[in-house]
């Protein structure tokens, strides 16, 4: 080797003459990326043809469908922090992967979507296979770009990494045409690490953070809610030290779970819709709220004329358009949480709030003896939800990473798992996209393959990705399969129950015999049908070095407590036993 | 309560940037009311000029949605009493009509419009001004017989000594490549 030029000094790789779509796949393996998921197809199969060539360097994972192959994507991305690479053809194919890409769009999970097109030539005449895959995607990307010559494959793609993984993370789609895989150029990669246009992090302003600090040290009954920031921003020890020197109280919301473990002596549990009664109600009587790397999401705060108007509130935040967005705020405060954290730490008291974390005890102890009680350790009837997740806690011990759907399942496991670790709870949040559960755990299994992965479902939403099971056998997963089993689609039902008369419109809903469907691609699995069965079962299921599915039999009509009620004030919590 | 705001958007030249700006209003259901698009005075730099009708929140939620968007540079919001602005009008009438009377000069005089064209079939008048004032002269013509009536969007020009953006792409220059942000 000789010595370096100037411009691969500057991180520029040396001029060859290739294809676009060797052009392509060196990108991406200059980029880091090891593991593809996808679906060929006519437009994009110069770039298949292509994938031969640099087997040792990308693995590419068949899917059963384009659905399968972002959702997995996206819970690869989820739990290694890198971005998930997708690959599908031109219309159904590039179609096919839309409910994935917004769904990280809401999650901000990043994502590189390349999707094949016609032929240059042919854009606009509405040839076969041809969808505006740019204009249709718009509205969920962070940003997208037309390739249609070969000679902009390099720029193009160090933009796409670039914008999908810094700042506020999210998908990012490269469409390319047939012919720009095909020509040849003189190629040379140039990682991007700016654009004019993008300011990814806001500077940090001193002024602001000794604002915060201000009201900090001020608080009585200061209250933290942890978003899913923290983690994105890989901040968890920042956020750690922050929580620990000041002493505060601290709630999450769903996608924020996992950033620190459950156990930590100022973990209150989760706000929201579905959340624990403690932070919902405290929200409406603490001092100051101080929202960190999170949204203000709808289902986070109730109705928002009512949502802790008593108190003064931080919102520390890297994306300048979620300032006052929807709650107006006293302090912001701008930029990556783990520079903003990490700085208000020296201006923050030390301090304790043992009198203010006992009215949180005081109503998890409420919520305990009205909902927990009887989620956890029922004695009669069929098996409740919240069991199946008291003995994956007894056996996983929070080492586990679980992957969920969307419903009554996804809320019960958020609401009982005990998280230990970081990356380790993949769910589909502002998206609530049912289907997501099973592919995600895919992609998880193959970002950690040491790990075990757990993906838990419905017996609805299992259904809409079920196809995943043939790339989870074929690939030997060890991804092991909960499907909780109500015969009905159960958080639709539990809303008809509650606020339609109990007029169960299209809710109940047949599933197949899911053990039998493994088996027929050579997945073990058992059905529970009795409390006695379960933790025999979950041992096995668990401790197989195989993929696994569990199909447990529970109660038709269990509801998910305690609850905020649509349009209701956060403090307005029901619990289910009202009536009774 | 709504009213009126002028969004200035600067931004990069790229296709498909439009569409991800007029996305952004038509998700919240509002309609763009005028909207001008051109080069700005600072070379590759694109301006958009947009009038919607809405409250303040509203105005600057847009803003900073749109201010997202990774082509775009800088986006504000203005209320009418910021800026000066303008919309040029043209109007086509039949010679022959306006030959038949004798209130045409009255009529360009008292609009501050002038003739563009003129020719043995019809005549082009031009009108710059706000849209109420262009809209007065229509109607003064109307019973004249306006063949044609065109209006373009709105241009505007703050009332600040220098365009917001001069000393921001100033600051970029000098390389400070993560200017703070208001």
């Amino acid at each position: 080797m000789g010595a370096q030029t100037i411009e691969e000094k500057k991180g520029k790789t040396a001029t060859k003459h290739i294809s676009g779509s060797d052009a392509l796949l060196q990108s991406l393996i200059t980029e880091g990326a090891s593991t593809i998921f996808g679906y060929p197809g006519g437009a994009i199969m110069p770039l298949y043809d292509k994938l031969m060539d640099y087997t040792k360097e990308l693995k590419h994972i068949l899917t059963r469908h384009e659905q399968g192959a972002i959702h997995a994507a996206q819970g690869y991305a989820r739990v290694t922090g890198e971005p998930g690479v997708c690959f599908a053809t031109s219309g159904p194919g590039a179609t096919n992967l839309i409910t994935g890409i917004a769904d990280a769009y809401m999650d901000s999970t990043p994502l590189i979507c390349i999707t094949g097109q016609v032929f240059s030539h042919l854009l606009g005449t509405d040839g076969f296979q041809e969808t505006d895959v740019v204009g249709v995607t718009m509205p969920v990307t962070k940003w997208n770009y037309q390739i249609t010559k070969a000679e902009e494959i390099p720029e193009a793609i160090a933009k796409a990494y670039y914008i999908a993984c810094s700042g506020r993370p999210g998908p990012v789609v490269i469409d390319i045409t047939k012919d720009a895989m095909i020509n040849t150029f003189d190629y040379s990669y140039e990682k991007c690490t700016y654009i004019r246009s993008y300011i990814p992090e806001p500077k940090v302003k001193n002024p602001q953070i000794e604002a915060a600090a201000k009201l900090i040290n001020e608080a009585k009954k200061p209250l933290i809610v942890m978003g899913q920031g923290v983690i994105l921003g890989n901040a968890e020890e920042e956020f750690l030290e922050f929580i620990n020197k000041s002493g505060i109280p601290v709630a999450s919301t769903l996608l924020g779970l996992s950033a620190i473990p459950n156990d930590h002596p100022q973990f209150t549990g989760t706000v929201g819709m579905h959340g624990n009664a403690g932070p919902n109600i405290k929200t409406n009587e603490c001092d100051l709220l101080i929202g960190i790397g999170m949204r203000f999401d709808d289902r986070v705060t109730g109705v928002v004329s009512k949502y802790a108007t008593q108190a003064k509130k931080i919102h520390f935040e890297i994306d300048k358009a979620e300032i006052n967005k929807i709650i107006q705020v006293d302090a912001p405060v701008l930029g990556n949480v783990k520079e903003t954290l990490a700085q208000i730490i020296d201006f923050v008291q030390p301090d304790q709030y043992p009198e203010w974390l006992a009215e949180f005890a005081a109503c998890d102890k409420v919520e305990y003896d009205r909902v927990v009680k009887d989620d956890l350790k029922p004695t009669e009837g069929k098996i409740a939800m919240g069991e199946v997740l008291d003995q994956l806690n007894e056996i996983s011990n929070g080492n586990a990473i679980v992957s969920t759907d969307v419903g009554q399942h996804q809320m019960i496991a958020m609401r009982y798992y005990n998280f230990k670790r970081t990356r380790t709870w993949v769910t589909s949040g502002g998206l609530g996209t049912m289907g997501f559960g099973l592919p995600a755990a895919m992609g998880a299994q193959f970002g950690c393959p040491d790990k075990k992965v757990v993906s838990i479902s419905g017996d609805g939403g299992f259904q809409m990705t079920m196809q995943e099971l043939g790339t989870i056998a074929y690939n030997r997963l060890p991804v092991k399969m909960i499907v909780l089993n109500n015969n009905y689609l159960g958080m639709v039902r539990q809303w008809q129950e509650l606020f339609f008369d109990e007029r169960y419109s299209n809710t109940p809903i047949s599933s197949p015999d899911f053990v039998a469907l493994a088996a027929s691609y050579k997945i073990k699995g058992e059905t529970v049908t009795s409390r006695e069965e379960l933790s025999g079962a979950m041992e096995r299921m668990y401790n197989s070095d195989e993929a696994y599915i569990l199909e447990i039999k529970v109660a038709a009509k269990g509801n998910v407590f305690p609850m905020v009620p649509a349009g209701a004030s956060v403090s307005d919590v029901i619990y289910g036993d009202e009536h009774k | 309560m709504n009213q009126e705001f002028t969004l200035t958007i600067f931004s990069e030249n790229s296709i498909g940037l439009l569409n991800r700006i007029t996305i952004i209003f038509t998700r919240r259901k509002l309609n763009i009311e005028s909207l001008t698009v051109s080069e700005s005075a600072l070379k590759g730099v694109f301006k958009f000029t947009i009038v919607v009708n809405c409250d303040e929140h509203m105005a600057k939620n847009l803003t900073k949605q749109i201010e997202k968007q990774i082509d775009v540079i800088r986006a504000f919001y203005l209320r009418a009493d910021e800026i000066l602005h303008q919309e040029i009008a043209m109007y086509k009438i039949e010679t022959k009509s306006l030959l038949e009377t004798n209130l045409i000069e009255g009529i360009i005089r008292r609009y501050n419009a002038r003739i563009l064209e003129l020719t043995q079939d019809y005549t082009v008048i031009e009108k710059t001004g706000h849209k109420a004032e262009t809209q007065e002269l229509f109607e003064q013509l109307k019973p004249y017989g306006v063949l044609q009536f065109v209006r373009s969007g709105r241009v505007s020009i703050t009332r600040l000594r220098k365009e917001h953006l001069s000393s921001y792409l100033e600051n970029l220059e000098k390389g400070h490549r993560n200017p703070v942000m208001d």
